[in-house]
């Protein structure tokens, strides 16, 4: 790490967790009060950051604001633990939570912050998962006025969403939605649940952990609360499909490195031009790695 | 059971700040709408009428009258200042004004049905005409993809616009078809109350004649019962068998359509049905 950036922590004064106690009050109110109302977005007073807003100041005060010296953090990446925002974030915390512990295993976390993508491997109740979320409202494509955006999601009136689905279909003969799928929390809300992609969308649904969502500029906090409906938004008779990755001949393709046929892959092109595929969740990549090679070595 | 369904009372608009002198100081009679005293415009003042199952009511008057007022507050597009509408829908009575915004919206979606003089009010240009019908069927609860295009097939087809253009942005369609969509689009839940607010202004008169043969149509194989709004003496003739004549807001005759055009007994009315001819 670079000396130049460390904060000051001595002559600042800077308190656990770089927020001051009573913005990690009102953060923690505002994500009672989410989790009390499963999809509404709770307005919060969005704090300055020292870094700007786009890059995850939602999620980061909303770890913040939950993090204490027993915790064990896990900060993502587009499934990546390693890449630019997640290496930044997870050094932020470091340095402003003396005593909290970092791992890249998705098991050892209590908390864990992700932008774009849900771990592969499944959370459980002991967890937090919290969400950057770059636009909170599902309905701001259909709708630019927020109030009248309030008045619809006050009266679950989501049928101008749908109507975006029908000419969808109408146009390419399938949804063509590809992140930020709108989902129905509790038969109520309808929230965006941040770019995650389709195949992260069904995880939300009953899943153990709570999941957080934070979005920093819009200054909105919502919630799937642990073992909570979330349905994304379909017809009757179109049902909802993640991606299958499947090549020109129907085969699943599979990760080049560990070989996984069941995970999300990113698609890679090398310099030649060939296309290969590799799971998007580097940690649960390499445990599959180790598992062959112990495999392999027994 | 009465056949009524719908019931108004002293339905009343004042836009701007009212003063007592608001009322007493408008009217035909006062040959104007703004008060005075004070300003405001008396948009509709005390308008009373009954409309019956399959019955077509015309309200005829100048610009300004207070004919599009009276129908945007029956469909909720405006508030009244006073008075109230029930609305009857089968044996179950609403007294439409005291009805919160989720039950005004989910009336307004699926027991009542608008065409617009201007198409651009009624349908929305972003979409296709048939995701016009759907968006319509998408907010009466139908989450059926294959019913939902059978059904806007069937309504375009109904209001003599091709299938093959279902699929088509209404900005490329004519002005009539746009009309038709439009119609399409309030009869897609099949309401039993139906507003037209001057559909035919506008359009050439074989399209209008078409659009008007479309409506007498529907009314005969539907029963719906339907409230136009019009300046047009030929539309109200053609259609509605009551009448109620507005001016500077207020209702200043009313009766059997016949009886208005052959025997008008107000001022206003007898010059204009003698302009019309």
């Amino acid at each position: 790490m670079n000396a130049h950036y460390e904060l000051p922590l001595e002559d600042a004064g800077y308190s656990f967790g770089f927020l001051d106690e009573y913005a990690k009050k009102e953060v923690r109110r505002c994500i009672l009060k989410a989790i009390s109302i499963p999809g509404y977005q709770t307005p919060y007073a969005s704090r300055e950051m020292p870094m700007g807003r786009g890059f995850g100041t939602g999620g980061l005060q909303l770890t913040l604001s939950l993090i204490g010296e027993d915790d064990t953090l896990k900060v993502i990446d587009q499934g990546s633990d390693d890449s630019v925002n997640a290496v930044n974030l997870r050094q932020f915390v470091q340095l402003t939570c003396p005593g909290v512990d970092v791992t890249e295993k998705t098991q050892e976390a209590t908390l864990i912050q992700s932008r774009h993508r849900i771990p592969e491997k499944m959370l459980t109740e002991e967890q937090i998962l919290v969400l950057q979320v770059p636009y909170p409202d599902a309905l701001v494509v259909v709708e630019p006025s927020e109030a009248r955006r309030k008045v619809m999601h006050g009266e679950a009136d989501y049928s101008r969403l749908l109507v975006k689905l029908y000419e969808d279909v109408v146009r390419f003969d399938e949804i063509t939605i590809s992140h930020r799928y709108p989902t129905r929390i509790n038969g109520h809300y309808v929230i965006d649940p941040s770019p995650i992609p389709r195949w992260d969308v069904p995880r939300l649904h009953q899943s153990p952990a709570l999941v957080l969502l934070g979005a920093g500029r819009e200054k909105k906090i919502y919630a799937v609360p642990p073992y909570t409906v979330a349905e994304p938004l379909v017809f009757d008779d179109i049902a909802f499909r993640v991606e299958d990755f499947r090549d020109a001949n129907g085969q699943r393709i599979a990760c080049r490195c560990c070989g996984s046929t069941v995970s999300f892959l990113d698609e890679l092109i090398d310099d030649a031009g060939n296309i290969t595929h590799q799971c998007s969740d580097s940690t649960y990549c390499e445990e599959q790695q180790e598992t062959i090679s112990a495999r392999k070595r027994a | 059971m009465s056949n009524k369904i719908l019931s108004v009372r002293g339905l009343s608009r004042i836009h701007g700040e009212q003063c007592p002198l608001c009322i007493s100081s408008t009217g035909p009679e006062h040959d104007t709408n703004m008060c005075s005293h004070c300003g405001s415009v008396v948009a509709a003042h005390d308008v009373n009428f009954d409309l019956y199952r399959g019955e077509i009511l015309g309200i005829i008057g100048e610009s300004g009258s207070g004919k599009s007022s009276t129908v945007k507050m029956l469909y909720f597009d405006d508030m009244p200042t006073a008075g109230s509408a029930t609305f009857y829908d089968g044996d179950v009575q609403h007294d439409m004004f005291a009805l919160n915004a989720a039950q005004q919206r989910s009336m307004r979606n699926k027991r009542f049905g608008m065409v617009y003089q201007n198409p651009h009010l009624g349908l929305n240009f972003q979409i296709s005409a048939g995701g016009n019908i759907a968006e319509r069927l998408l907010m009466s609860d139908l989450r059926h993809y294959v019913e939902i295009r059978t059904r806007a097939g069937d309504l375009l087809a109904r209001t003599e616009v091709s299938r093959a253009r279902m699929d088509q942005n209404p900005k490329t369609f004519s002005g009539g078809m746009q009309q038709r969509v439009q119609i399409a689009k309030a009869l897609a839940t099949q309401p039993p109350l139906l507003f037209l607010d001057e559909v035919t202004t506008g359009l050439d008169l074989s399209v209008q004649a078409a659009i008007l043969d479309l409506i007498l149509e529907i009314q005969h194989e539907l029963g719906t019962a339907m409230i136009v709004v019009t300046h047009d003496l030929g539309v109200i003739r053609l259609l509605a068998g009551r009448t109620l004549v507005m001016k500077h807001g207020r209702v200043i005759e009313s009766g059997l359509t016949d009886q208005i055009l052959e025997d008008p007994q107000h001022a206003y009315t007898q010059r204009l049905v003698a302009s019309a001819l």
